[in-house]
């Protein structure tokens, strides 16, 4: 299916509205695109969290693709036993239809407590892709920091003290990690730009084997943003550096997207009211320290990604 | 027809599952579970089988792809022990409140700490409120039997629940047997295929499983587990019936051994029943009037079945191979004693704690539990209910 509005403005939604989400809610967005893009017949699973919260209060669900729930730390290993399921029953005969499996996380159920499902479901080579929908903290159950907090962001459990501003780690590259798996397909993305994640998720279901994207869904209640501005957050992280556009094809890695002046990362965290103490001028340091990892960070990629 | 062979609790589990076929079997290794699993491995590279072996990361992650691949429509069967079972519980409870029939070996072993990998049933135990049936075995024989059984016990349309057989660690798990096993195609046509009416598979008419359920529903939802485990018990029953006919060996909830006008009886799971039996064998050869329950079915608790059995019985003790710290006595006695509470039965009831982390049980220990029922009818009062058997200090 090519990628243009007018095409995708006739396709049905495959994520229903009236879904509990806040207003604002890029996760939301990025699923619609991901099952936007997906061509054929998907199932679909995801952690819990908020994306699973807010879609399947019983007795309704958002969800019109098959799927299924299981637990926070699981759902990489759930859609493992579902595509095996679906080995199984496709060498029997049983099932004749080319169906795509699609594993929805947080950044908690992906980061943090389902990462060693995730490395399990990637090392044993299933057929599926695994999306982490990262908005930088336990949303769900009120904003506490996580292994994708950014450093110096105030959360319910790094809160902005007297003593201590905010986070005191870095994040962690999950998507290094991911692409250290060795697996056919992994990227970054952004719902702003929706070209490029659209394509990104068609390639990662055309391969044969497991795929990852993550993709940055800034969150108007966790980053204190006013909630018409999500996918301006998102482009200003892409446009910052923070949040570089990439993809690891077969060991190859690519920029998909480089700004033509990467603007400093202030720009981003100075619309974020989780980031407000870093402005004072005892804080100052932590931008500086902040703005030097993102530069580092795209140093490091745009090395990677010449070589 | 089926044939006699030689094998271990293991290699009859894992022969039940080879013949079974199951449709994906995700696996993680533990001490005693391990052979049985190397036998089914065998069997995967052999192209024996067509299973699709999923060889995971962790024991939580073996129950959380069973629960993805049973919910989207295939046959699945797994085996565990102890810790393993300890870190798969948040999904175990998940796998039977979503109804999804999986079968799976629990070879009993001691939880930790300390680490211990000898039979106890704190394992089983533990997960007795996790919503599976259990059906316990005392021999290899039981455990291959109970695994064919439980996987058409597990897929009956009024159960859907899932099914766990146990195995006491290396007793039975690692100990040649003789056994009488079917062949292959008796014990496919016993189970036949299995066909759910809703899977994730059938992509033409999508279906939500594991939705967030509030307090509006989640309360009916869970009452719906309290009426399959009701109706298990005649599934069971009809199954054990149903198998008898193509096996010759029958099942019940439990087994009355030597009950005929026993006076002084125990109630015992898995392989400590054939040791009692022994002592009972000796017992009635000099008269003395002991008999056995051996329990099968420990969920659904067989409440009223049990009582029938007991009628008549004088003095009764309760053999625990596992504790509740705190609690008063191990889970089985706390059950058959609530269970004669209240009803025309009134007997003194004795707990004997035993064999804890593999602690060897011996006949002669069973024939002084019997001389302590015997001085209890005798006395008419009980010196100590909660006892432990064989246990320094």
């Amino acid at each position: 299916m090519a990628l243009s509005l007018k095409e995708l403005s006739h396709k049905r939604d495959l994520l229903s509205g009236g879904h509990r989400a806040c207003a604002g809610c890029a996760a939301s967005t990025a699923i619609r695109q991901v099952l936007l893009a997906a061509d054929g017949p998907v199932v679909a699973g995801c952690a819990t969290g908020c994306m699973e919260v807010v879609t399947t209060i019983y007795p309704y669900t958002a969800w019109r693709v098959p799927f299924i729930h299981n637990a926070f730390e699981n759902v990489a290993s759930t859609i493992s036993g579902v595509e095996a399921a679906y080995q199984a029953l496709k060498r029997q005969g049983k099932i004749d239809r080319e169906i795509k499996f699609i594993a929805f996380g947080g950044d908690g159920g992906t980061y943090d407590i389902g990462i060693q499902a995730l490395s399990g479901a990637m090392e044993r080579g299933h057929d599926m892709l695994y999306i982490c929908y990262d908005n930088e903290a336990y949303m769900n159950t009120g904003i506490q920091r996580s292994g994708a907090t950014p450093y110096g962001a105030a959360t319910s459990t790094s809160p902005a003290g007297k003593k201590i501003p905010g986070k005191r780690e870095f994040r962690k590259d999950l998507t290094a990690v991911l692409a250290a798996h060795d697996i056919p397909y992994v990227a970054q993305a952004v719902p702003s730009n929706w070209r490029d994640f659209m394509a990104k998720v068609q390639k990662a279901l055309s391969v044969n084997g497991p795929s990852f994207i993550n993709v940055l869904t800034p969150c108007p209640r966790g980053w204190r943003f006013k909630d018409n501005e999500s996918i301006e957050m998102a482009r200003l992280a892409v446009e910052t550096c923070f949040w570089p556009l990439f993809e690891v094809e077969n060991g190859t890695w690519r920029l998909t997207y480089k700004p033509k002046e990467k603007r400093p990362i202030t720009d981003w965290i100075g619309r974020q009211g989780r980031f407000r103490h870093l402005l004072k001028e005892e804080n100052r340091h932590i931008i500086d320290e902040l703005q030097a990892n993102v530069d580092n960070k795209w140093e490091q990629l745009l090395k990677r990604c010449e070589a | 027809m089926g044939r006699i062979v030689a094998l271990t609790g293991n290699e009859a589990a894992g022969t039940a599952m080879i013949q079974l076929r199951p449709d994906v079997v995700p696996a993680f290794p533990i001490t005693p579970q391990t052979e049985l699993m190397h036998k089914f491995a065998d069997a995967v590279a052999d192209g024996d089988v067509d299973t699709e072996f999923v060889l995971v990361e962790s024991e939580h992650s073996a129950m959380s792809a069973a629960v993805g691949a049973s919910a989207a429509g295939a046959r699945v069967m797994t085996a565990t022990s102890a810790n393993g079972f300890a870190l798969m519980w948040e999904v175990v409870y998940i796998a039977a409140s979503n109804r999804l029939p999986i079968v799976m070996t629990l070879v009993n072993r001691a939880l930790s700490a300390p680490i211990n990998i000898h039979c106890d049933h704190s394992d089983s135990m533990g997960g007795r409120d996790t919503g599976w049936i259990q059906l316990h075995s005392e021999n290899s024989q039981e455990v291959y039997d109970n695994l064919i059984q439980g996987v058409k016990i597990a897929e009956n349309r009024d159960v859907l629940l899932p099914v766990m057989v146990t195995s006491d660690g290396f007793i039975l798990s690692h100990t040649l047997e003789r056994m009488d096993i079917l062949n292959d195609q008796q014990v496919q046509s016993f189970v036949g295929e299995y066909n759910p009416e809703h899977t994730l598979l059938d992509v033409d008419h999508p279906v939500t499983f594991g939705p967030l359920d509030l307090p509006d529903y989640y309360f009916e939802h869970k009452r719906q587990q309290v009426l399959a485990m009701e109706q298990a018990k005649r599934v069971i029953l009809e199954v054990g019936r149903e198998f008898k006919k193509l096996s010759g060996r029958g099942y019940e909830l439990f087994e009355e051994y030597q009950m005929e006008g026993a006076e002084r009886a125990i109630i015992a799971l898995g392989s400590t029943a054939g040791t009692v039996k022994e002592a009972v064998d000796g017992l009635r050869k000099g008269g003395e009037k002991v008999g056995l329950i051996k329990l099968r079915v420990f969920r659904p608790f067989p409440k009223e079945e049990l009582l029938a059995a007991l009628k008549g019985v004088k003095v009764l003790a309760v053999f625990d191979r596992s504790h509740s710290f705190g609690g008063f006595g191990g889970p089985l006695f706390t059950e058959v004693r609530s269970t004669l509470y209240g009803s025309d039965l009134s007997f003194e009831v004795l707990n004997y704690i035993y064999g804890l982390g593999g602690r060897n049980l011996s006949v002669e220990e069973i024939e002084e539990v019997f001389s302590d029922l015997q001085e209890v009818m005798k006395m008419g009062k009980v010196q100590e209910r909660i006892n432990y058997l064989g246990v320094r200090g």
